[in-house]
C-alpha cells in the first residue's frame, strides 16, 4: 500500500514539476515565434530605409558635380548630351510629369467620378456585379499594354485618323489620355467605396424632403463623401505621377517646358527607365541623375501619399 | 374663402413648381446621359484595347512563338521562350519570398502588435506609404542595393525576384490582414480556453481559416508583379536573350520587358505582331490568375 502511494506522490511531483517547467518552455517558444513575426514586419521598414539610403547615397555624389541650385531651378534638362550642351535643370522633367498627369486626370477624374456615382447610387446590384469586375480588369491590365495601345492604336488611329490631328508619333495627348484610362479604375473604386460608406439615413432624409435621385447623389452623398473622394483623386494623381512605361513608350524622350500637347514630353519616371535601358556605367553622371531624379519623384509621391492617408483617416472617423 | 388674387397666386406657384420640376428633369436627364456615357467609355476602352491586341497578335501566337527564342532582327522566326521562362522563374522567386514575409507581417500586426506602441503604428503607416511608392523607385532600390553593392548580385533573376517581392509585399500584407481580421475572436477564445498557446491558436485555427483570403491576396499581388516592366528595366533585364534562365544567378528577361523591346524596336512594324502576341499570352495568364482568385473568394467565403 505504501509503495503505490509513494509512486502517486512522486508522479504527482513529476506532473507538478512538468507543469512548472512547461510554461517556461512554452513561453520561450512563444516569444521566439513572436520575434520571428516581428522580424518579418521589420522588413517593410528596412525596405523604406533601403530606398531612402540608396537614393541619398548617390544623390549626394550627384550634387558634388552639379550645384543644387542649377538642378532645382535650371530650365534645361539635357544630361545625355556632351560638353557645353549638357544641362541638369530638373524643371522640364517635373513639368512634363505634371503636365502628362494633368491630361490623364482630366480624363480620369470626370469619368472615374461619374462611374463611381453610377455604381454607388444608380446601378442595380446585378448591373453593379457586371460593371465592377470590368473596371477591376481594366485596373489589372499591365501598363506596358496601355503603352502599346497608345503607340499603335490611340495616337495613329484615333487622334490622327478619327480626330484628324496633325500629331507626332510621340505626344503628350495620346500618352496622357491613355494614362487617364489607367488611373480611372483607381479613382472610381476608391470614390465608390467612400460614397457607399455614406449612411442610408442621409439619403432617406433627403428623399423625404422631396429631393430627386440626382440631387441626393450630387448634393448629399457626394459632399458627405468628399474627403474620401479627394483621397481618391490624390491617390490617382500619385499613380499618374509615378507611371513609367506608358510615357516611356508613347510620350517621347524630350524634356520640355511647353504646353503644346501635340509635342512629345518626358516625365521623371520615364526618364529613369529610359536612361536605365541604355548603358549608364556606375558612377557616371548619367548614372547619378537616376538617383537625383528618383529622389525628387519619391519625395513628390510621398507628400501626396501622406495627404491621401490623412484624408482617408479623417473621413473614416466620420462614419465608422 | 380664397380671394381671386390668392387663387391666381397659387396658380403661378404651381406653374413655377412645375416649371422647376421640368427643369430638374432636364438636368437629371443630362446628368444621366453623362453618367451612362462615362460608364460606356470606360467599358469601351477595355473592349477596344482587347480587340486591338487580339487583332494584331492572334496570328502570331503559334507553336513557334513558344518554342523559339527572341530576336531583334528576324521577326519571322522569333519567339518568346526565354521571356516566358523568365516570367515563370520570377513568379516562383517572388512568391517564395513574399508569401512568408507578407503573411508573417500580417500575423504580427493583427495578432501580436500592441497598437498603442509607436513602433507598431510606424510599421502600419510605413506599409501604407510603401504601397504607393512608384514601381520605378523600387527598380532604383533593386539596382542600388541588390544588383550593385551592398549585395552585388548582378543583373540576375534573384535580384529581379527580390525587387518584385518587395514591390508587392504591401499588397500581400494588406489583404492578408483583412483575411486574418475576418476570423472571429470566438475561434481564438475557444482555442485559448482549451489550453492552446497563442501560436498554437494562430497556427492551427486562425491561419487555416484565413488561407482562402490570403491566397486571393497572393494571387492578386503576383498578377501585379507579372505585369511590371519598369523595375526590371532598372535591374537590367537583358534585351532578348537567346537562352532560358538556368538558376537564381542567371541573366533573364520577362514578358513585359520583351513586349517593350518589340514595341519600341527600330524596325517596329514587323515586330508589332510579336509584341501583341506576347501581350495576349501575358493577358491570358493574368486572366487565369484573376479567375482563380475570384473562384477562391467565392468558393471559400465563410459566414461565421
Amino acid at each position: 500500500m505504501a509503495e503505490p502511494l509513494a509512486n502517486a506522490a512522486s508522479s504527482s511531483d513529476g506532473v507538478r514539476a512538468a507543469l512548472a517547467r512547461t510554461p517556461t518552455v512554452r513561453s520561450r517558444y512563444e516569444s521566439v515565434v513572436k520575434g520571428l513575426l516581428f522580424a518579418a514586419a521589420a522588413v517593410s521598414v528596412l525596405t523604406t530605409i533601403a530606398i531612402v539610403y540608396s537614393l541619398f547615397r548617390e544623390t549626394v555624389n550627384f550634387f558634388d558635380e552639379v550645384p543644387i541650385g542649377d538642378y532645382l531651378f535650371g530650365d534645361k534638362w539635357t544630361p545625355l548630351l556632351n560638353g557645353d550642351q549638357q544641362s541638369f535643370g530638373v524643371l522640364p522633367l517635373i513639368w512634363g510629369t505634371l503636365y502628362l498627369s494633368l491630361i490623364g486626370l482630366a480624363v480620369a477624374v470626370p469619368l472615374g467620378l461619374l462611374c463611381a456615382i453610377y455604381l454607388s447610387e444608380y446601378a442595380s446590384p446585378r448591373v453593379r456585379k457586371t460593371i465592377k469586375p470590368v473596371l477591376e480588369l481594366l485596373a489589372g491590365v499591365p501598363t506596358i499594354v496601355f503603352g502599346f495601345f497608345a503607340l499603335t492604336f490611340f495616337t495613329p488611329e484615333v487622334l490622327r485618323g478619327l480626330v484628324g490631328l496633325d500629331i507626332g508619333t510621340f505626344n503628350a495627348l495620346g500618352a496622357g489620355i491613355v494614362l487617364g484610362f489607367l488611373v480611372l479604375p483607381t479613382i472610381a473604386s476608391v470614390a465608390e467605396d467612400a460614397m457607399t460608406a455614406v449612411p442610408r439615413a442621409l439619403r432617406e432624409g433627403a428623399f423625404g424632403l422631396g429631393a430627386n435621385k440626382r440631387q441626393v447623389a450630387l448634393r448629399v452623398v457626394f459632399p458627405a463623401a468628399l474627403s474620401g473622394i479627394v483621397a481618391a483623386l490624390v491617390l490617382g494623381a500619385s499613380r499618374a505621377i509615378g507611371e513609367t512605361v506608358i510615357i516611356l513608350v508613347a510620350g517621347g524622350t524630350v524634356a520640355r517646358l511647353s504646353v503644346d500637347p501635340t509635342e512629345g514630353f518626358q516625365s521623371m519616371a520615364a526618364y529613369i527607365a529610359f536612361v536605365s535601358r541604355g548603358e549608364a556605367s556606375t558612377g557616371s553622371i548619367e548614372y547619378l541623375t537616376l538617383f537625383a531624379v528618383g529622389l525628387t519623384l519619391f519625395v513628390m509621391t510621398l507628400v501626396l501619399n501622406i495627404v491621401s492617408i490623412r484624408l482617408v483617416n479623417k473621413y473614416r472617423q466620420v462614419y465608422d | 374663402m380664397a380671394t381671386g388674387a390668392q387663387i391666381a397666386q397659387r396658380a403661378t406657384q404651381r406653374a413655377r413648381l412645375e416649371e422647376g420640376h421640368a427643369q430638374g428633369r432636364t438636368t437629371s436627364a443630362v446628368f444621366n446621359g453623362l453618367m451612362y456615357g462615362a460608364v460606356a467609355i470606360s467599358v469601351l476602352a477595355l473592349a477596344v484595347l482587347l480587340y486591338e491586341v487580339i487583332k494584331d497578335g492572334a496570328s502570331a501566337v503559334d507553336p513557334q512563338f513558344f518554342q523559339n527564342q527572341p530576336s531583334k532582327v528576324r521577326p519571322e522566326t522569333a519567339g518568346a521562350q526565354s521571356a516566358i521562362y523568365g516570367t515563370l522563374w520570377l513568379m516562383a522567386i517572388t512568391a517564395a519570398i513574399v508569401i512568408p514575409l507578407g503573411v508573417a507581417t500580417a500575423l504580427y500586426l493583427e495578432e501580436y502588435a500592441d497598437r498603442t506602441r509607436w513602433w507598431n503604428r510606424m510599421i502600419e503607416v510605413n506599409i501604407q506609404n510603401l504601397a504607393a511608392v512608384p514601381s520605378v523607385v523600387y527598380g532604383i532600390l533593386g539596382l542600388a542595393f541588390f544588383v550593385r553593392a551592398p549585395l552585388d548580385l548582378g543583373s540576375v533573376l534573384l535580384a529581379g525576384g527580390m525587387t518584385l517581392a518587395l514591390l508587392v509585399l504591401p499588397v500581400v500584407i494588406i489583404v492578408s490582414r483583412e483575411a486574418i481580421r475576418a476570423v472571429p475572436p470566438s475561434i481564438r477564445e475557444g482555442s485559448l480556453a482549451l489550453g492552446a498557446t497563442q501560436w498554437q491558436t494562430i497556427a492551427r485555427q486562425v491561419l487555416p481559416a484565413s488561407i482562402p483570403g490570403i491566397a486571393t491576396g497572393v494571387i492578386l499581388a503576383l498578377s501585379r508583379a507579372i505585369g511590371e516592366t519598369a523595375p526590371l528595366l532598372l535591374i537590367g533585364a537583358a534585351a532578348s536573350p537567346r537562352f532560358n534562365p538556368e538558376g537564381l544567378d542567371s541573366a533573364f528577361t520577362a514578358l513585359p520587358v520583351q513586349i517593350l523591346t518589340w514595341t519600341t524596336d527600330a524596325d517596329q512594324e514587323s515586330f508589332l505582331p510579336l509584341a501583341a502576341a506576347a501581350i495576349l499570352v501575358l493577358m491570358a495568364v493574368l486572366l487565369a490568375m484573376n479567375s482563380v482568385a475570384i473562384f477562391l473568394r467565392n468558393r471559400y467565403e465563410q459566414k461565421w
